[in-house]
């Protein structure tokens, strides 16, 4: 049984907000970590604000080349959306494998973010496409890169008193690659071991844009910069994207546990990044010809 | 009951359709919806992990498949639930149920009613899966005897049952 709690059930954003700023309470979303949590090692009395109702946080709006993602869409409305595969390609491969399809119907996308988890399956993608957070309060509105969001093992930048309002980026451009790939112990239901985002843009036959972020790897979800500035102005050889692995792999700083051994994992970050990136420029070169 | 210092109510009535049939009961708010199922006799809800992998425990609700252990009761208020006993049972089983008993798709048993849900919220979404959306359709639910591939065979056999039935399931 779950120890006892108080549970908020506000009807509105206003509400919601309000009675974060006024009572020390944690906002409770799909529950799929937090509840568990709970279960196995939470102290009875917290407080919770259920965000269930608050129906204005879900659904996906494309404007133009911008996606504006409410905090509360789940890992499966992100499959159910239609323009989703063009907006982000490597975002829909991961709702594929993130964990079960009942955790799907009930995970969202705040509650994988603000969790801060260094194997959270929906980071690497949205930092593979330079997403923003915005975060809101009684007091106000603030956004901010994901990438600046995420501070540490299980930190980030989300205050108290706030919400994650929505997720939005950019679609990446026509003549580019967007892949993800999960490294795990089976293929539902696991916990990430290695997971890889790429995002390569290619203009005249050279690369001019690089993204490459890393899960379970590091105490927190991270991009690889050093690896991807490798990649900027040139065609991507053999020799220039196996430099660039080795290099994401060097940054790394993974853990031994149950999963995995460190050693293997930072193995995993470069044979991985290899392949993806190798996959990314034959697509996106592909693209080029047609 | 409310609560004397912060004046919140502690706990809840809540109206829960199960299988057509409105139930009334008074819950905390910490309590799940596999915990009030059992408690109203759904046994056929089953508890495994207690922490969204395992599956046993779900149910539908409003249509879509949930590990009932992760849903708070309240959440489910003016909601409908089914179960597998919703579904069909003796002299009325649904072509999932009959499927998996042709096909040996039930071993020990315990895995099935939240298999047949998670297969009944697949066939909904997709009348004609390939062999990977029925893995992915079940890859919230763990089998420790089948190894699967009976499972498999059985809602591939159910959904060709339900699509020439005229594709309501």
């Amino acid at each position: 049984m779950l120890p006892s709690f108080e549970l908020l059930e506000p009807h509105s954003l206003d509400e919601a907000l309000k009675m974060l700023a006024t009572s020390e309470a944690t906002p409770l979303a799909g529950g799929t970590n937090l509840l568990p949590d709970l279960r196995a090692h939470g102290r009875a009395g917290r407080r919770f604000i259920s965000l269930a109702a608050l129906d204005q946080l879900r659904g996906v709006e494309h404007k133009g080349n911008r996606v504006i993602m409410g905090g509360s869409t789940t890992l499966n409305d992100i499959l159910r959306d239609p323009l989703m595969p063009k907006a982000a390609p490597s975002l829909v491969s991961m709702a594929k494998v993130f964990a079960g399809t009942m955790i799907r119907n009930a995970a969202t996308i705040a509650g994988n973010i603000c969790y801060g988890s260094p194997s959270a399956d929906a980071i690497p993608p949205l930092l593979s496409v330079d997403a923003e957070v915005t975060l809101t309060s009684a007091a106000g509105e603030r956004t901010l890169p994901l990438d600046s969001f995420l501070l540490g093992y299980k930190k980030t930048a989300h205050q108290p008193d706030e919400l994650l309002k929505t997720v939005a980026w950019t679609i990446p451009a026509a003549d580019s690659a967007n892949l993800f790939y999960k490294l795990g112990r089976r293929r539902g239901d696991a916990i990430t071991v290695v997971g890889v985002a790429v995002t390569v843009v290619i203009e005249s036959g050279s690369c001019s844009k690089a993204r490459i972020a890393l899960g379970s790897v590091a105490p927190t979800v991270f991009r690889a910069k050093e690896a991807e500035n490798i990649l900027i102005g040139g065609p991507l050889t053999a020799a220039t994207i196996d430099q660039a692995a080795l290099t994401a792999a060097q940054a790394s700083r993974p853990i031994d546990d149950i999963r995995a051994s460190a050693e293997y994992r930072r193995h995993a970050v470069h044979m991985l990044v290899r392949r993806l990136l190798t996959q990314a420029w034959q697509t996106s070169g592909a693209k080029q010809h047609d | 009951m409310t609560d004397k210092k912060t004046g919140m109510a502690r706990e809840k009535l809540v109206n829960i359709h199960v299988n057509g049939t409105a139930c009334e009961i008074t819950v905390p708010a910490w309590r799940t919806l596999l915990e009030v199922l059992r408690e109203l006799g759904h046994v056929e809800v089953k508890c495994g992990c207690e922490k969204g992998d395992c599956g046993a425990c779900a149910v539908l609700l409003d249509g879509e498949v949930v590990d009932s252990c992760l849903t708070l009761a309240w959440n489910a208020d003016r909601r409908s639930v089914m179960t597998v006993q919703g579904l069909g049972g003796p002299g009325k089983a649904h072509p999932l149920q009959t499927a998996f008993i042709e096909h040996g798709g039930a071993q020990c048993g315990y895995c099935t009613p939240g298999m047949i849900l998670a297969a009944k919220a697949l066939l909904d979404d997709i009348p004609n899966p390939s062999l990977d959306d029925i893995k992915r359709g079940l890859s919230g639910n763990l089998c420790r005897c089948t190894g699967y591939t009976r499972i498999f065979s059985a809602i591939r056999a159910a959904a060709q049952a339900l699509r020439q039935e005229g594709g309501t399931s």
